[in-house]
């Protein structure tokens, strides 16, 4: 059968199909899609024309609006109207209710605690919304290409911690979509600028956005993306600028009465537009008509509205400064500042950047776009379509991790700033005679007491043989991927017993949710929703062949025939599962395919290793 | 396989740091997960795996008082997780009048100076024990060796003030 000619080496085994990919910026603000084309990456527009689709969702009777139609309810149906919906991504209610101002929805809690937000059409939660945002963008990508993507990579600010990173890929998947990675947003600005002026040396990304805020210093050399240290705040941002003016707001016009959600919508958008008016002049005029009947209107000079955002952009400035100090870098080491988001047009932001870095600043690409493009081509490499591409993305962890330990206190096992991917291992024992189990609280942050942290995951090991007190040796290792998230595994290995130890995270949504989620995701009937799980095991299933044959072409000399065998067999029974074999026959042929090339997989690694060592690349062999 | 082996270096206090950079770096292109977008699971886990040993291999070498330690571990001297106290009594109280001047500065008149002139002052503590290091460790036999590793040791003491010293800083700048 043709699955198992194997070519000569050197040989292609098939014609080299491109392969469809996109690159995502899921913004506070607003969000993009872009794509590489003709080797150019671009954004893509919609049928009027726009890139970029407001992050705003509407929950009416009639269904789902996102965008600009969804904007147009913001004022009339704010309840049901949710913009800046990534400023909820991850966060549990006490976090929303303590940080925002005053929101105009009805909010309540998951069995775990984080944020839902009750609408017209039910509760919803940041995930299920921020999918919403994501369908019409996947659309669009899909139609521009003509075909199904087959991956994409969707960018964060470098500042998420775990449960925000998780989050935003579980939106993604709610969609049955290949996320290819997590990037984050000033490395997706690195690789958009780097890699267009062909740039080596120190980098700074300043990058200021609707609700967040984030500052990499990046070494480039010769196609390698290194991330020194990173910085910032993942509540703060151009919301907050209009949240500190209309306050002034509030305060200036002598209203007293109800702040209704229509009225805090109304006086919020006014204060957004009278930021952007100021950005180009230096007074605006303000109108508002109050609920009492009067008219308010008065005068606002830039003086007055840089006065108002002074802290916030000096908090940017001492994370910055920060920054600089963890890659342990003098400011003149920095060869360029590169300016990202929809906030650097604020003037006053961009005179404080310039005057802290003592630079010029890097505004060339458009900086509402730039993190959408350097997306795309990271997309577009990873999807496979530039084999010959020699980019090294080495991103770092935002923020330590660490375990409570006696007394409320944090102990870190990894800190902020290593290079991911990083996995740590720590030793624990038991204490009591005869105990199975164990409890683990593991926290992100830098502050020294558990309650200054944020709160991840709270971890319970199950299954601990019963032995006497310290005798039980659990190892307990922290592994973070290269999306920077966070994987936890123990295993207890006393008397060279090796007992795996289930985990069992209690953070996040429960399996339940996620369940209701994604059948609410699918308006299909049942028949329809297990003829796309099976649609999507055989693409999984053409996925899992494909790599496996060309790791055969490749370094089928790794194996002796006698270990071949068994790799050769578990492919034709998944061939000819995925051609007529039911969903369960699939899945469980990818799980043969998958253990018996164990083995070879670690082989190929390790020839990699000792191929990168002696400088040989596999077509000199 | 240990850090040095997976380098493809001999083991030697005196690293050429360029060279482990380098060499760091293609390991890194040949494993990275991002080289292995479309692989199987199984590849993907193999490849977070190799990645994470490497960059903790390069951490480990590239600083000078973790691969001393790393150093000492092979030649069988565990200092990780070691309970045995040092026993200098010299060096213990230079430790407390360290700890003591750190904790002054956040009231000193010029703080920030203060805390630049302290770290200066660690720094140089530090590249002085490294120096003594070199030279025990080259002698290579047991007494040597075990003096060397409570030079190690006092590294570990320095190192904390280095990071009670991130802190202090951090409240002078309000970070």
């Amino acid at each position: 059968m043709a699955l198992l000619q194997i070519s000569e080496p050197g040989q292609s085994s098939a014609p080299h199909q491109r392969r469809l990919a996109a690159g995502i910026d899921l913004g506070t603000t607003n969000s993009l899609v872009a794509t590489v084309r003709s080797g150019e990456a671009v954004t893509l527009k919609d049928a009027q024309g726009h890139d970029s689709l407001p992050s705003i969702v509407h929950y009416s009777n009639l269904g789902i609006e996102v965008g600009r139609h969804a904007r147009e309810h913001a004022i009339s149906d704010a309840i049901n109207t949710i913009v800046s919906v990534k400023r909820f991504m991850g966060r549990t209610l006490a976090d929303v209710q303590g940080a925002s101002g005053e929101l105009p929805y009805v909010l309540s809690a998951t069995e775990n605690g984080l944020v839902n937000i009750e609408t017209r059409a039910g509760k919803v939660n940041p995930i299920q919304v921020s999918s919403e945002i994501l369908r019409p963008l996947l659309a669009l990508a899909t139609d521009t290409l003509g075909g199904d993507l087959d991956g994409v990579v969707i960018t964060v600010p470098a500042y998420f911690d775990d449960a925000q990173r998780q989050g935003t890929k579980d939106a993604a998947e709610l969609l049955g979509v290949k996320v290819f990675r997590l990037l984050n947003e000033p490395t997706a600005a690195a690789i958009a600028y780097g890699l267009d002026h062909d740039d080596e040396g120190v980098i700074a990304v300043y990058d200021l956005g609707g609700g967040t805020f984030d500052v990499s210093i990046l070494r480039l050399n010769k196609g390698v993306f290194e991330v020194l240290a990173t910085g910032g705040d993942s509540a703060l941002g151009g919301d907050d600028f209009d949240q500190a003016l209309a306050q002034w707001i509030y305060q200036q016009s002598g209203y007293t009465g109800d702040h209704s959600p229509a009225l805090q919508r109304e006086i919020t958008q006014l204060a957004c537009q009278t930021k952007e008016l100021l950005s180009a002049q230096d007074s605006a005029e303000l109108l508002l008509d109050l609920p009492c009947g009067s008219r308010w209107q008065a005068t606002v000079t830039r003086d007055v509205f840089e006065e108002l955002i002074a802290p916030l952009v000096k908090r940017t400035i001492m994370a910055s400064r920060r920054a600089m100090r963890d890659a342990g870098l003098d400011l003149g080491d920095v060869n360029q500042v590169v300016m990202v988001g929809g906030s650097t047009r604020v003037p006053c932001v961009r005179e404080q950047v310039s005057k802290y870095f003592q630079r010029e600043l890097l505004t060339s690409i458009d900086p509402d776009k730039v993190v959408a493009l350097g997306a795309a081509i990271q997309a577009d490499i990873l999807a496979g379509n530039k084999p010959d591409s020699d980019i090294l993305l080495l991103d770092v962890l935002p923020l330590s991790l660490g375990l409570e330990t006696m007394g409320g206190l944090t102990e870190k096992v990894i800190s902020r700033n290593t290079t991911i991917p990083v996995a740590k291992a720590q030793e624990f024992t038991t204490f009591k005679d005869g105990q199975t189990a164990m409890a683990l609280h593991i926290l992100q942050g830098e502050r020294e007491l558990v309650d200054d942290c944020r709160s991840l995951a709270r971890f319970e090991l199950r299954g601990i043989p019963p032995m006497a007190a310290g005798a039980a040796h659990i190892r307990v290792t922290f592994q973070v991927d290269a999306d920077g998230l966070l994987s936890v595994s123990a295993m207890e290995k006393s008397c060279g017993v090796q007992a795996a130890i289930e985990v069992k995270p209690s953070f996040g949504l429960t399996d339940n949710e996620v369940a209701n989620m994604i059948k609410d995701s699918m308006t299909y009937a049942r028949d329809d929703m297990e003829a796309r799980m099976l649609a999507e095991e055989k693409v999984e299933a053409a996925r899992v062949l494909e790599g496996l044959v060309s790791a055969m072409n490749d370094d089928g000399h790794l194996l002796s025939d006698e270990q071949a065998k068994p790799i050769k067999h578990a492919m034709m029974v998944l061939d000819q599962a995925a051609k007529d074999g039911e969903l369960k026959d699939i899945k469980a042929a990818i799980s043969a395919c998958d253990d018996v090339s164990q083995d070879f997989a670690a082989q190929r690694m390790d020839q990699s290793i000792r191929q990168a060592l002696s400088g040989q690349s596999v077509d000199d062999i | 396989m240990n850090y040095f082996e997976l380098f493809a270096l001999a083991p030697s206090f005196e690293l050429d740091l360029v060279e482990l950079k380098a060499k760091y770096l293609e390991l890194q292109r040949a494993v990275h997960p991002d080289k292995f977008a479309n692989a199987s699971e199984r590849e993907r886990l193999i490849s977070v795996q190799k990645a994470a040993q490497i960059n903790d291999a390069f951490t480990v070498l590239n600083a000078t008082d973790s691969r001393a330690q790393y150093l000492l571990e092979l030649a069988g001297f565990e200092l990780a997780h070691e309970t045995q106290t040092l026993k200098d009594p010299m060096f213990l109280m230079q430790q407390m009048e360290l700890r003591e001047t750190l904790e002054d500065i956040t009231s000193a008149a010029d703080p920030e100076q203060a805390l630049a002139d302290f770290q200066d002052e660690i720094t140089s503590y530090i590249k002085d024990i490294n120096q003594q290091f070199v030279t025990l460790f080259a002698k290579n036999d047991h007494a040597s060796l075990s003096q060397a590793a409570d030079l190690v040791r006092k590294i570990k003491f320095m190192l904390k003030l280095v990071q009670e010293a991130l802190r202090v800083e951090e409240k002078i700048f309000a970070y």
